[in-house]
């Protein structure tokens, strides 16, 4: 048994060294492939806080992640064709900055996740899942029908955006950029973990009659936590179109939903780095097991179905033991 | 618009609300008596489809096809249900989620290895194809209307079973209490699989049924799926009445808001911006009308509150 | 007479033809145990979460320090000092006893609205939940795992948290349930002395420590309370008798 927070590090060396040795060998692929695990896991990070702490099984993470990918999309586009994004009630411009675009991509997810949160947070358990899961067709059906931003076809970006004083358009210096992302989220979840907001909520996750009585409100605080969720895969997802320089509507497709839940799955829920192993096996199988055969979705669905019933803890889980650390 | 558009567009409403219905009635009993959330049941929709196409195309007969979808579709319900969800009524509904997630994966990608990626096509008999007209001189085709009977009549059968027969009492007692009818010396994990098998029946006859006016192919469930959750949502969990409800409601505000909305819209915009906008907001209309009985009434028209 | 911190005046409730609460009116004066004792579905779950706010009554109203408080929800209730502990364990399981405590602590003089500084660098917070741990004498397992606790600890755990929020006035769920002899004993031993920090409304079926405990004792049946005294009293009553204890005592 390898100690959590030992297995921490290790992953996170690992997942730098892959792409670093990469960049020797002149393997960009890798570069990329790496690339878009480190997303993946941001955005598995993200949704993290909500299940993990909040116990909030939200299978509409897609929303956010569609968000984010459209706000860089958009901004994107109307920056290549010089047009503005709205003239009234006052003018946006189109940007081709990265920071800026991940400000409006957190800001609206943000928001997106207020307004879902405060209706689906009416209920509980399985009228939960299936609210956000419907919300999620709901972007994805209107995406479809937006017919300004491509539809159906989507919006594709000819070059990469532009971050101060590094060239993006560098494979490894784009990893960097994400990778350090990545680390400073991890960071925000281990100091939210045991900050008073993460020991209450992780109360109202499992005792919320309780956390009422020490006059405490575990909606609001279910809240937030979806709202900062909400965020980070929202900036996932910006990430993401950026990487691909293409959104279409499958970034808000339930199976891009389900693709979020099951990275943290496969890794461990509640665990500070299961959904980084997750999302890196995700993409080691995607690209090993759909290089073997077109129906590697089945291979999946069997392994998902193996972790579910018999290794309950993910991977993570099965390394470091199943209790999860306190300190 | 002339009155007889706005009839065929309430009649198109009401048979994709049946539709709907025979998808939620099988996952609201599954729901409303073992607790359980089973994202395969779309899974289901397809198996019915595939067979009943099948089935046709190597008899020629409906009849047999329709046999064959809700045959397929039990059998699968029954073995998922012994296989790998009787492992999942103590577990919390994360672990339901994602091994019925997984059932999906496995379901539909084994189609695509069996049947490959291009869609199958089931002909609607020639004793129903065609229009028939209605009183007032309205033509409708024959075979939708077929359909509303058929979601009709089993609405129905559902709400006797329910109520007058032996299986329903102990299925309305497993929603309460499921000490209570193992004390009353019911086999609680035989009642489990017979409801389950019902549940599939019902999706496969759905998928079959509009398996004739849509194309039959791999991932057609999963979007009726999540329709039939947003039903479910609207008409309360574990309620059959509440399923047919709230089915209607989102099958009518479905068709008739992607017909009218772009025509409400043109009232005071230029007609392509109407059409976008309209279609725009259409494709979110069922969603709104959840948002709206949520905040109303969170658990549902017909569900238990608190 | 000083004025009672917590009283309910006339309360009702009634699920359909059901009457569980039946114009209750009790009150709870400073430095006393007020005992509420009944047969099982008396209706004192019933009457506990109308106090607490987990439940509206149809009719009547309860006070706490001369406040009505009928209109307000759990938080508001608790925030004002009610400190409410648990007859089945609404403990966080996965989190460790400390951590349990913390929380209580943080409910009455903390912010939940903090983020990055652990918790634990909260000296205040810390302190207080340490000193709890310890009246209670589990200082010793403060970082065990809450669901490794043995049920006497947990009960001991129940009191512990409901020190921290250092109420104006405590409702007790039945605290002795499922304990043997001895623990029963010494928390009997515990509460006697807790009553001069803050009143206590004690629900219990452990008769002989309501004996010892109680200043007054009031019997609920059928949602209507038919007897309130002191334990003399109590015992001497025939109405009682009758009603309640006749059958076994």
């Amino acid at each position: 048994m390898i100690r959590e927070s030992n297995l921490n590090a290790l992953v996170l060396i690992l997942l730098l060294a892959v792409p670093l040795w990469a960049v020797f060998n002149d393997e960009p692929f890798t570069i990329t492939l790496a690339t878009r695990a480190v997303i993946f896991a941001l955005a598995a990070v993200g949704l993290n806080i909500a299940l993990g702490l909040g116990g909030l099984v939200s299978f509409g993470h897609a929303v956010f992640f569609g968000i984010g990918g459209y706000a860089m999309g958009i901004f994107a586009h109307h920056a290549q064709t010089y047009t503005p994004v709205m003239e009234v009630p006052f003018l946006i411009e189109g940007t081709k900055s990265m920071p800026v675009i991940w400000l409006v991509a957190m800001v609206t997810s943000g928001f997106a996740a207020l307004l879902i949160g405060l209706l689906s947070l009416r209920t509980a358990g399985v009228y939960f899942i299936m609210i956000t899961l419907a919300f999620g067709q709901m972007l994805y059906y209107f995406s479809i029908s937006w017919a300004t931003y491509g539809g159906e076809d989507g919006l594709s970006i000819y070059v990469r955006n532009e971050f101060p004083g590094v060239n993006t358009l560098v494979p490894i210096n784009f990893f960097a950029i994400c990778f350090v992302i990545l680390c400073l989220v991890v960071l925000l979840n281990a100091l939210l973990a045991k900050s008073p907001f993460g020991l209450a909520l992780n109360a109202a996750r499992q005792t919320p009659q309780r956390v009422q009585t020490f006059g405490l409100d575990p909606t609001r605080l279910k809240l937030l936590a979806f709202i900062i969720s909400g965020v980070v895969t929202g900036l996932a997802g910006a990430l993401f179109a950026d990487l691909n320089r293409f959104v279409s509507p499958t970034m808000f497709s339930w199976q891009m939903s389900g693709e979020i839940m099951i990275f943290i799955i496969l890794g461990g829920v509640a665990r500070l780095c299961g959904p980084i192993v997750g999302a890196v096996t995700f993409v080691m199988l995607e690209h090993f097991l759909g290089g073997l055969s077109d129906y590697w979705h089945i291979y999946l669905g069997a392994l998902l179905l193996i972790v579910v019933l018999f290794a309950r803890g993910g991977l993570v889980g099965l390394i470091s033991g199943r209790e999860i650390a306190h300190d | 618009m002339s009155t007889i558009l706005i009839i065929e567009q309430i009649l198109n409403g009401l048979q994709f609300g049946v539709m709907l219905f025979l998808m939620a009635a099988g996952l609201t009993l599954i729901f409303g008596v073992m607790g359980l959330i089973n994202l395969a049941h779309g899974s289901l929709y397809m198996i019915g489809a595939f067979a009943a196409a099948t089935v046709a195309g190597l008899t020629g007969s409906f009849v047999l096809a329709l046999m064959a979808a809700m045959m397929a579709a039990a059998i699968a319900g029954v073995l998922i249900e012994v296989l790998v969800i009787r492992r999942l009524y103590a577990t919390d509904h994360l672990d339901q989620v994602l091994a019925t997630f997984a059932l999906i994966l496995i379901f539909s990608e084994g189609t695509r290895w069996v049947f490959g990626s291009f869609p199958l096509f089931l002909n609607i008999p020639d004793y129903f194809s065609g229009p028939v007209t209605l009183p007032g001189g309205i033509e409708y085709p024959l075979y939708r209307l077929v359909l509303i009977c058929v979601g009709l009549l089993v609405a129905g059968a559902l709400g006797l079973l329910i109520t007058r027969t032996r299986i329903g009492i102990q299925i309305r007692a497993g929603k309460d209490d499921h000490e209570m009818i193992a004390a009353l010396g019911v086999d609680i994990s035989k009642l489990y699989t017979v409801i389950f098998a019902l549940g599939a029946a019902l999706a496969g006859l759905a998928g079959a049924l509009v398996g004739a006016i849509q194309s039959v192919q791999v991932g057609m469930g999963e979007p009726v799926l999540i329709l039939a959750f947003v039903v479910i949502v609207i008409g309360g969990i574990g309620s059959i009445k509440g399923a047919l409800i709230g089915a209607l409601l989102v099958g009518l505000t479905d068709t008739l808001g992607g017909v009218f909305l772009p025509e409400l819209f043109k009232l005071f915009m230029e007609p392509s911006a109407a059409q976008a906008s309209g279609s725009a907001l259409s494709s979110m209309a069922i969603y709104i009308l959840m948002g709206v009985v949520l905040v109303w009434r969170p658990a549902g028209l017909f569900g238990a509150r608190k | 007479m000083t004025d009672p911190v917590l009283a309910t005046y006339h309360l009702e409730k009634s699920f359909g033809a059901l009457k569980a609460t039946d114009d209750v009116s009790i009150d709870l004066y400073p430095g006393e145990i007020h005992a509420v004792i009944g047969p099982n579905g008396a209706g004192k779950s019933t009457l506990i979460a109308q106090i607490c706010g987990g439940l509206k009554p149809d009719a009547g109203r309860v006070e706490l320090l001369g406040q009505d408080v009928s209109h307000t929800d759990t938080r508001t209730r608790a925030k004002a000092g009610i400190g409410r502990t648990f007859q089945i364990s609404a403990l966080a399981m996965e989190d460790t006893v400390l951590q349990n405590v913390l929380l209580g602590a943080l409910g009455a003089g903390g912010s939940p609205w903090r983020f990055l500084r652990p918790i634990l660098s909260d000296r205040a917070l810390r302190d207080a939940a340490t000193q709890a741990l310890v009246r209670v004498g589990l200082q010793d397992h403060a970082a065990t795992l809450t669901s490794q606790l043995s049920h006497g600890q947990r009960r001991q755990l129940e009191v512990a948290v409901a020190l921290t929020l250092k109420p104006k006035a405590f409702v007790m769920d039945e605290p002795m349930a499922g304990l043997g002899a001895e623990g029963s004993k010494t928390l009997t031993g515990f509460l006697d002395g807790l009553r001069t920090e803050a009143p206590i409304l004690l629900v219990e079926h452990d008769m002989d420590a309501v004996f010892a405990l109680a200043d007054r004792i009031s019997v609920l049946v059928y949602g209507k309370i038919i007897e309130t005294g002191t334990v003399a009293q109590i015992r001497a009553s025939k109405t009682v008798r009758e009603a309640y204890l006749g059958d076994g005592a």
